[in-house]
Formats: structure tokens, C-alpha cells, sequence
């Protein structure tokens, strides 16, 4: 028996180094990338430990907003930017009133919250008419607040929206301009605490904010709403059916997640220390997304630990690409349009690996549901 | 009689209904806040003619059931290939227009080919897919116009002698090539009849098609891809076809533009070039499952009108230009609405 079953158990190991391989396939083809680019950027260890540390503190939050709505089955949210638009208005507002360091940042989450439930609402209601096709709608949803954020901000303020310093505004008299200098709101929060080990620098604050919202995150997976969620994740009609008020679910999902996305982008915004106004967040959900992805997430699929280890490896990807791009080919623009092709091509690689799944369940429920009913005709027989 | 006012709205689309009514409004004003109207007209005319067969691209993909095209730059690409190589084998003048559209053709044909091959696979995710596989070749073709070894003087950077420059201008080739053939000048409204009349002979092409046996198919498969199969149509078959003729229409529709523009505009330029196209078909009347040549020309008037005058009668009336934010709002808004019609047959 035994000289049988060694090789069957041989076997089962290469295929779960197999399975491991394919399922983690993302985050292993980054690993390589990395290990072939650090060397050739020449970058030095501290400097690489110093980058990923701040851009962990500044993207995490940002990207912790994307689970809930992968938890309650809507995909990738690209509705992300709405909450991110929310957060500039909220830091434009208090940028006017002259607010700084930390209780500015901490009113800017304040006054944030009641655009972002708004804007979630209205994103939520619109998916619910969509359903089945929610990426590609609150892709556009994206686009279309983007214009009309653009009208508020451009046009509104000022001239109907009352805004006092003439510092923001551009010199025609209304609108704002394209950067808002947040100088005195600088890295407030990542540099109280801050710990400095040998030459890197820690944002202890920041990562603490990071970690419970994590905390919460996985308390929140236990709730009842959580749970809820989850089963509509799952399968619509039977959590209908189980007295789950699925569109409600739905809605709420959103609104948390764009909730956060606004929290996380003053945050953000805060570690980079000033606002372009009309750009900041244009691309914002391209790389939260991405970043996910890269840490071996799927549309339907997302951990905590995704995010870090997508944050730590998109970025180190980010930082080394043009420096290595240019060491190869001469040209810097080289790496950076590698990057951004990176970055487009994760998320086309993980739309493709996530319908194909789809697809192949359905052909299987087919399969199961033929056989079942081949059965029962011989059962009849 | 509000019955029927009712039905004629909930057919016609409130969305549609605001647009025409504010293009109209447009139209009126106009002349009214001292903008020169036919000046206008020839504008919107000549736009239209440089925009339609990007929209009509739209059209195949819509009938066989694969959705909007958000992937048209896919055969932007390919058109760009197309033109800078027609201009890099030293082809000058209309004859540049032409070659462009010849060596466009195999690059669109084994694009579409992929693509198509690409979306059989994932039916029912098709236009989130299609957007990306758009980004992913426009961001891979940055590093290529870098790469290839492009030499013609007035195409590359000037210092270093390679990689291909953001805008080329195409003084000297293929510039107005349509429209200055045949061109008739009433007053100041000039037509562009060369450029209509490709379109006019691509859209009937179109129309024709669909009235033959295989193009009777795709709109079945578009509509009932089980009933489609039972009746013994290749759906795979005919869902790439489909797809590849929009990849080429991308292809000539970005030659067309540029003629008419009189600039190559490369490397980031063609990112969002499909959302214009795509909201043209839809103020046009077209849905996510049925479109006819009706909606791409009704749709690239209607669009093009309000991104033509909007800039102008704004100005003259209240000294600030908001066209760039109501383009945004009203094209975003009427793709949204589409997709949140209940058409989509269920797979």
C-alpha cells in the first residue's frame, strides 16, 4: 500500500504547488518583475524602505475601501473617485476657513461624510438599475460626477457657493485654482508619533489608523449587516428569499465604501501635501484598483492581506520602473508608460480570469443540472 | 392626448428629448447673441463628417449582442499604425490616405481577430473587458511609438531622431484629403463632400450587410444567442466577424478624423476617444442591443452640434465657457441611462 500511495501523495503536493502557483499568479509575476528592476534601478535599500512605508501609509485607507463592495458582489468599484471627490470638496472647505494641522484634517473627514453618503446613495441606486454590469456603470458614474464636480468646483464656487480667500480662488473671481497648497496640513498626521528607525521613517499614526480600520473591517465581516452582505454576495435570489433586503444591502455597501474612499483621500492628500484640483482623483481608482489586484485579489475575492502585499508591490514596481525602463532602454518615458501599461493590463488580466470563472460555474450548474435530469429519466425508466 | 405624449417620450428617451431640445435651443440663440450662425453649420457639418464612421464603428459589435465597443481605441491603434506607416514608406497627398487605409487593414483584421477571440470567451462581461483591453493596447502602444524604428524627419523628435513625436502634422499628406475633394462652398457654409461621401458609401456598405443572409445572423444572434445556436448560426463565428469589422471601422473612422483634423495625435490621445462615439449612438436612439444607421447619423449630429456650438453661443452669451463640463455631464449622463435600460437579453 504504501509504496502506492507515495506517489499519489507526491502527486497532490505538485498539485497544490500547481494550484498555488495559478492562484497566486499576479502577486508571483510582480515578485519577478521587482526582483529583475531593483537591481537595475540601482535605488538603495532605505530609500526603497523609506518609499514603500510612506506610500503604504498613503494609499492603504484608500484601497481598504474597495473590500465592502467586493464582500457584497458588486466587482471592483470604480465609484471610489466619487468618495475621493467628496474628500477634495470636504479639504477645499476647509482649506477656506483656514483650519490647519490635525483638527483640520479631522473636520475635513467631518464635512466630508454627508457629500460621500450622498454621492454613495445616488451610486448605489444607479448600480441597483444595473445589476449584473456594475463595474462598467460605476466606471462611468465615475465620469459623469467628474463633470459634474468639475461644475460645482469650476463655476460654483465663488460665484454661489461662498468662498472668503481670494489665495484658492483662480483670479477671475470664482472657481478654484489647480492646486491648493494644503502646506500647512502637510503630513500632520504621519509625522506625530513618527518613528524613525535608523533612516526610515515610520508614520506610526498613520499605520495605526490603518490597522483599525482593518480592526473594523473584520468586525464588520461579523455583523449582521456583514453577513448580509455577504449572502447577497453570494446569490441574490436566495438571500432575497432568506428576507434580506438585497437592494438596501446593496445601497449601504456603496455608501460605506465611498465613505471610506473619502477618508482615505484626505489621507492621501494630507501625506502629499498640497490638492490639484481637477486631477488628483482622475486616476485614483485606476491604481487603488490595480494595487488590490496585484496583491493576488479577484473581482469576487478580497482580503487584508491583499492590500498590503498589493500596496508594497505595485509600488515597488512604480518606483523602480522608469529608473530601470531608463537603464535599459535609454529613454525614462520608457517605464513610465510600462508602469501605466502594468497597471491597465493587471486589471484587464483580472476582469478576463474573473468572467471566464463565471462562465465556466454556469456551464457547470448546466452540466450538474443535465446529469440530474438524466437520472431521473433512467430513475423513471 | 397626454397618452400619447407619454408614449412618444417614454419611446423617444427623456435624455434624448433634453438634448434635442437644448440643441435646438442652441440653434435659435445662436443668432440671436450674436454668433455666427452659418459659420456654425459649416462647423457642425465638418464635424460631423470627421466623426461618423467612428460612430458607425459602434454598429456591428451592437448587433451581434457584444455591447458597446468601449474598445474602439483597439482599432485606433490600428488606424494610427496605419498612418504613420503609410507616411513612413514616404506616401504624400490623398495617395498617403489611401495606403494609410490599406495598411491599416491587416493590423485591424488581427486585432479584431484577437479581440473577438478574446470576447467569446467572456460573454456577458464584454464592455468592462472591451474598456481595458482599449487602456491596455493604448498604453502599450506608448511604448512602441517610442520603440519602433520610425525615421521620417517631420514624424520623430527632433533631438535624439527617433520615437515618434505626441501631435504629427500632416501638411502635405493626408491633410483635408476628403474634404477638399469636391468640396462645394455655399457662402460661408462650406461641405466637405468627399468626407460625407465615404461615409455615405461606408454606412450603406453597413446597411446592406445587415440586410444579406449573414448580416440577418448577427442581428439574431444579437437578440437570441440560444435561439441563434438552435437554428444553427456559428455564434463565435459570427460575434468575431462582428468585432473585426468594428475594429476596422475604428480603423478608417481615426483616418477619417485625422484628414479632417489635420494632426496624427498619438500616445495618450486616443485613451478616451471611444466614450464620444459611444454616447453619439446612444443620443442617436441606439440601446446596448439594437442600433441602425439612422441613430449613428441622427447621433453624430445631434452630438457634435452641442460640442460644436455650445463653446460659441456660451461665450457670446455669458462670457464663460462651461461646453468642456455640459459635454461631460450630458454624454456620461446618456451613456449611464442606456445602461440602466432593462434591454440586455439574459445569458
Amino acid at each position: 500500500m504504501s509504496n502506492i500511495s507515495k506517489p499519489a501523495g507526491s502527486r497532490s503536493v505538485g498539485k497544490t504547488v500547481g494550484s498555488f502557483l495559478a492562484n497566486n499568479s499576479v502577486p508571483i509575476m510582480f515578485i519577478l518583475i521587482c526582483a529583475v528592476c531593483i537591481p537595475l534601478s540601482g535605488f538603495s535599500l532605505d530609500y526603497l524602505l523609506n518609499e514603500i512605508i510612506t506610500r503604504l501609509g498613503r494609499n492603504a485607507f484608500l484601497i481598504l475601501s474597495l473590500l465592502i463592495p467586493i464582500m457584497a458582489g458588486m466587482g471592483l468599484n470604480f465609484g471610489m473617485t466619487l468618495g475621493a471627490m467628496a474628500g477634495e470638496i470636504a479639504l477645499i472647505f476647509v482649506s477656506d476657513w483656514q483650519i490647519w494641522g490635525i483638527p483640520g484634517v479631522i473636520l475635513a473627514m467631518i464635512v466630508s461624510v454627508p457629500f460621500s453618503v450622498l454621492l454613495g446613495l445616488f451610486c448605489g441606486k444607479i448600480m441597483n438599475m444595473a445589476k449584473g454590469r456594475e463595474m462598467i456603470t460605476s466606471y462611468i458614474i465615475s465620469f459623469f460626477i467628474n463633470g459634474v464636480y468639475q461644475l460645482i468646483v469650476l463655476y460654483m464656487m465663488g460665484s454661489v457657493i461662498p468662498i472668503a480667500h481670494s489665495s484658492i480662488k483662480l483670479p477671475r473671481g470664482y472657481g478654484i485654482r489647480n492646486t491648493v497648497g494644503l502646506l500647512n496640513m502637510r503630513q500632520c498626521i504621519d509625522n506625530l508619533l513618527a518613528i524613525r528607525v535608523g533612516g526610515v521613517k515610520i508614520p506610526a499614526l498613520t499605520l495605526l489608523i490603518i490597522v483599525l480600520m482593518c480592526l473594523l473591517i473584520i468586525w464588520f465581516r461579523r455583523t449582521k449587516l456583514g453577513q448580509d452582505m455577504r449572502a447577497v454576495g453570494q446569490d441574490m435570489q436566495v438571500a432575497r428569499d432568506a428576507g434580506i433586503k438585497v437592494e438596501r444591502t446593496r445601497i449601504i455597501s456603496i455608501i460605506i465604501s465611498t465613505v471610506l474612499a473619502g477618508f482615505g483621500m484626505i489621507l492621501y492628500l494630507q501625506n502629499i501635501g498640497n490638492l490639484s484640483t481637477y486631477s488628483a482623483h482622475s486616476q485614483v481608482g485606476m491604481f487603488c484598483i490595480a494595487a488590490l489586484l496585484v496583491g493576488g485579489a479577484s473581482v469576487d475575492r478580497a482580503s487584508i492581506g491583499n492590500v498590503f502585499l498589493g500596496v508594497i508591490l505595485f509600488h515597488l514596481m512604480f518606483i523602480v520602473a522608469p529608473q530601470a525602463g531608463a537603464k535599459i532602454t535609454g529613454d525614462s518615458m520608457i517605464g513610465e508608460y510600462f508602469r501605466v501599461f502594468v497597471s491597465y493590463g493587471v486589471i484587464t488580466i483580472a476582469l478576463i480570469m474573473y468572467e471566464m470563472k463565471k462562465r465556466r460555474q454556469k456551464a457547470n450548474i448546466g452540466e450538474q443540472l443535465a446529469l440530474a435530469q438524466k437520472e431521473e429519466v433512467q430513475h423513471e425508466q | 392626448m397626454k397618452e400619447k405624449l407619454k408614449d412618444f417620450i417614454a419611446s423617444f428617451g427623456l435624455p434624448r428629448l433634453i438634448i434635442s431640445g437644448f440643441l435646438l435651443a442652441l440653434f435659435i440663440l445662436s443668432p440671436i447673441v450674436g454668433a455666427d450662425l452659418p459659420m456654425q453649420i459649416s462647423n457642425v457639418i465638418n464635424r460631423f463628417s470627421w466623426n461618423a464612421v467612428l460612430v458607425l464603428a459602434m454598429v456591428p459589435m451592437v448587433h451581434s449582442g457584444c455591447g458597446l465597443n468601449f474598445g474602439l481605441p483597439l482599432g485606433i491603434v490600428a488606424g494610427l499604425l496605419g498612418g504613420t506607416l503609410s507616411l513612413e514608406f514616404g506616401f504624400t497627398g490623398p495617395m498617403s490616405f489611401l495606403m494609410a487605409v490599406i495598411i491599416a487593414t491587416p493590423f485591424a483584421m488581427l486585432f479584431g481577430g484577437g479581440y473577438g477571440w478574446l470576447l467569446n470567451r467572456i460573454k456577458g462581461g464584454e464592455m468592462m473587458i472591451a474598456t481595458y483591453v482599449g487602456f491596455s493596447s493604448v498604453s502599450f502602444m506608448c511604448m512602441m511609438w517610442l520603440l519602433l524604428p520610425y525615421h521620417k524627419a517631420d514624424m520623430v523628435w527632433g533631438l535624439s531622431g527617433k520615437g515618434l513625436r505626441t501631435t504629427i502634422s500632416l501638411e502635405g499628406y493626408y491633410d483635408k484629403a476628403l474634404s477638399n475633394f469636391l468640396q462645394i462652398n455655399i457662402g460661408k457654409i462650406s461641405i466637405p463632400v468627399g468626407a460625407l461621401l465615404l461615409f455615405a458609401v461606408l454606412a450603406f456598405a453597413m446597411w446592406a450587410f445587415l440586410h444579406t443572409k449573414t448580416g440577418t445572423a448577427m442581428t439574431a444572434v444579437g437578440s437570441n444567442p440560444t435561439f441563434a445556436k438552435a437554428a444553427g448560426i456559428q455564434v463565435d463565428k459570427i460575434r468575431m466577424l462582428s468585432v473585426m469589422m468594428s475594429t476596422w471601422l475604428g480603423a478608417v473612422g481615426i483616418l477619417v478624423y485625422e484628414q479632417g483634423f489635420g494632426f496624427i495625435q498619438l500616445y495618450n490621445a486616443p485613451f478616451y476617444m471611444a466614450l464620444p462615439a459611444v454616447s453619439a449612438i446612444l443620443i442617436g436612439g441606439a440601446t446596448v442591443n439594437k442600433a441602425s444607421i439612422m441613430n449613428v447619423i441622427l447621433g453624430t449630429f445631434l452630438f457634435q452640434g452641442i460640442v460644436t456650438m455650445t463653446p460659441t453661443v456660451m461665450n457670446n452669451m455669458i462670457h464663460m465657457d462651461m461646453s468642456e463640463v455640459i459635454r461631460m455631464i450630458a454624454s456620461n449622463g446618456m451613456i449611464l441611462y442606456a445602461l440602466t435600460r432593462k434591454t440586455e437579453v439574459r445569458r
